[in-house]
């Protein structure tokens, strides 16, 4: 199911926090809201989840064409994961699952054999089975983060939406996590919309990436397109390292650490490189990075391998020449 | 000499520390207590619970045990709700609510009981001849409909209140009075424990679709028993104990309107101290258990809660 979410405004007091929005969420995609905090993206997804109602006026919210502005959050078929996962602490892990279930009316109300029988598919669909008589504070972060998208799944939301899903875990977890939802969402195919501020994670985890920015739209697009086009220096400085270049002129380039390469001073060639000296030189891990001083005192930070750090065999202090590739782009 | 963490003091100034503190409890604390029982006993077990099978007495454990009965339930749903709303709600005049709830802790109780007496009194601004020309046809309606069955006695009673409504020196008043002292006890428990909770729990059962009360009763309701709990265990202390205000408005009227706490009054008056500490054990006993009930809670809470965030 697409979402649609059409010119939505939203101001607390004298903030704003939403100026404008308009976003199209394609069906069964992946996309991510991604922006420093204050950007708006929370505040959004409440919105489309209806925890939260936009300011009265044109705004709109559409779930495959149906409007659904004035509908309530309960009723609106939204599965929502909340970013301290707001497990019920006094249930178990089964009843924390059941409960979309059991607060419908008896009319409508699985028997207690088919949400029986449901939990345990959801338990074995994230991974978790036997742990059903478990009380959410004996679980591990990542455990319970799988709970609550059991539960949010329970109710067979039209949309799932979550809230910085992997904010609150610690690396490790985190990325087999993201993985791990990756697949699990090209499994299921709902329609999901994600909060991050996480550059990374939004641009490996999703079909669609929303940069916000101070209540506003930024630029949206796939992960590529976003790493490789950015519209404004904002967004080239949100995704990922970039080394912001004056020229003379006062014009600014941008470009990114790994877009530069490296060579002995003697191999320099005034037409295309430039000289300069190494400041520091971190070479833990698969990846080298190497700050570098240009003739003219601006610092950049070049990414090298670590094979080709060894084969130049460079120590800080080294004259050397660097040149920056033609994919880069300049000049924002 | 030995290492000790920086935050730890000498074993000497520990000792002296934990000493003066155990003496000024027993001197304050324990040694009144204790006053309390040996005084009641001193004349014999007989003497004892003749003070307390006595008429009068009787009269005044009823009608506080009744006063208690109608204001701590009434004070439990006003501070439910009004730490829902509260902590639940962002709206206009919310701090000014969060301050009105206190104000009974502010106010002296004699004024608590003065205030109510200005307004019931017969001097006051609704006097009861007043009230009893406004509620007339109330009276009549209720006493014809006292005559069918069913709840009769109950109407019965209920118009001939209402034919003459006595709050001040009446039943009345002594409720009124308890719960406008005992009003913040359950909210003042409650608001704390329900802004830390915060409302992501609730949220996530809106999302989930559960309604209103539901969530309520499914997820607010657990999640703040034991503190609720003990809010109403201590409103009722108060509201059994309570003398200042309910002296104000009772008229210590003997086997009508005086409660537990006025009746001992009325007793040590009348040098009659053994059965003043008899029925003063009653009152200390209650703060016992209390306090015993407190501490089963906060055991029970802990435990349950180990582990939580």
């Amino acid at each position: 199911m697409s979402i649609s979410i059409k010119s939505i405004n939203k101001t607390f007091g004298n903030y704003a926090a939403l100026e404008n929005i308009s976003l199209e969420v394609p069906n069964g995609s992946l996309t991510a809201l991604l922006g420093p905090s204050g950007s708006g993206k929370t505040t959004l997804l409440r919105i489309v989840a209806g925890l939260e109602f936009s300011d009265p006026g044109e705004g709109r919210i559409l779930f495959h064409g149906e409007d659904v502005s004035e509908t309530p959050a309960g009723k609106r078929g939204v599965g929502f994961v909340f970013q301290h996962y707001a497990l019920f602490r006094h249930m178990t892990i089964a009843e924390n699952i059941a409960f979309g279930l059991s607060v419908l009316p008896r009319s409508l109300r699985p028997a207690k054999a088919e949400i029986h029988a449901r939990i345990s598919e959801l338990l074995k669909l994230v991974k978790l089975e036997g742990l059903d008589k478990r009380r959410p504070h004996e679980l591990s972060g990542g455990q319970r983060q799988r709970v609550a998208l059991a539960r949010a799944l329970a109710i067979q939301p039209k949309v799932l939406l979550l809230d910085e899903p992997f904010g609150a875990l610690d690396a490790q977890v985190r990325k087999s996590l993201r993985r791990w939802l990756r697949v699990f969402h090209d499994e299921i195919g709902l329609t999901t919309l994600f909060v991050t501020h996480d550059q990374e994670e939004a641009l490996e985890l999703a079909d669609q990436v929303v940069v916000m920015r101070n209540a506003r739209i930024e630029q949206v697009g796939k992960p590529q397109e976003i790493y490789d086009h950015p519209r404004s220096p904002f967004v080239y400085e949100f995704l990922g390292n970039v080394n912001k270049l004056s020229a003379s002129n006062g014009s600014h380039r941008y470009i990114r650490p790994h877009e530069i390469e490296i060579a002995f001073a003697a191999e320099y060639n005034p037409e295309t490189d430039r000289l300069a000296k190494i400041d520091h030189l971190f070479s833990a891990g698969p990846v080298a990075t190497l700050s570098v001083r240009l003739d003219d005192g601006q610092f950049l930070e070049v990414e090298i391998s670590r094979k080709q750090l060894d084969e130049l065999a460079l120590d800080p202090g080294d004259e050397v020449s660097i040149r920056i590739m033609d994919s880069s782009k300049s000049g924002v | 000499m030995a290492l000790r963490p920086s935050t730890t003091e000498s074993p000497l100034v520990r000792r002296i520390l934990i000493s003066t503190a155990l003496l000024v409890l027993s001197l304050f604390l324990l040694l009144p207590l204790t006053a309390v029982f040996a005084e009641a006993l001193r004349r014999g077990w007989e003497v004892f619970l003749a003070s307390l099978h006595d008429e009068v007495a009787l009269s005044a454990i009823h009608l506080t045990l009744m006063a208690a009965a109608i204001s701590v339930p009434l004070n439990t749903l006003f501070g439910v709700s009004a730490a829902w709303l509260i902590t639940k709600y962002r709206f206009k005049g919310r701090a000014f609510l969060l301050s009105l709830i206190d104000l009974p802790f502010a106010v002296s109780p004699v004024i608590a009981g003065l205030v109510w007496v200005m307004i019931f009194g017969s001097k006051g601004w609704l006097p009861p001849t007043a009230m009893a020309e406004a509620l007339a046809p109330a009276a009549r309606l209720i006493a014809s409909l006292a005559e069918y069955d069913g709840f009769g006695w109950l109407l019965a009673d209920l118009a001939a209140w209402l034919a003459d409504p006595k709050i001040v020196f009446a039943f009345p008043g002594i409720v009124i009075a308890t719960v406008f002292v005992t009003f913040p006890f359950v909210a003042r428990e409650l608001i704390p424990l329900m802004e830390s909770q915060g409302s992501d729990q609730e949220e996530a059962a809106v999302t989930l679709g559960a309604r209103g009360w539901q969530i309520f009763l499914r997820v607010t309701l657990p999640n703040i028993k034991w503190g609720l709990f003990y809010g109403v265990l201590l409103c009722n202390a108060r509201a059994m104990g309570e003398f200042g205000a309910v002296s104000v408005v009772s008229g210590h009227i003997r086997g009508e309107t005086n409660t537990l706490p006025l009746h001992i009054e009325v007793l040590y008056n009348e040098y009659q101290f053994s059965a003043a500490f008899a029925c003063a054990t009653l009152l200390a006993f209650l703060a016992i258990v209390t306090l015993g009930m407190k501490s089963l809670v906060e055991h029970l809470s802990g435990h349950q809660s180990s582990g939580h965030k």
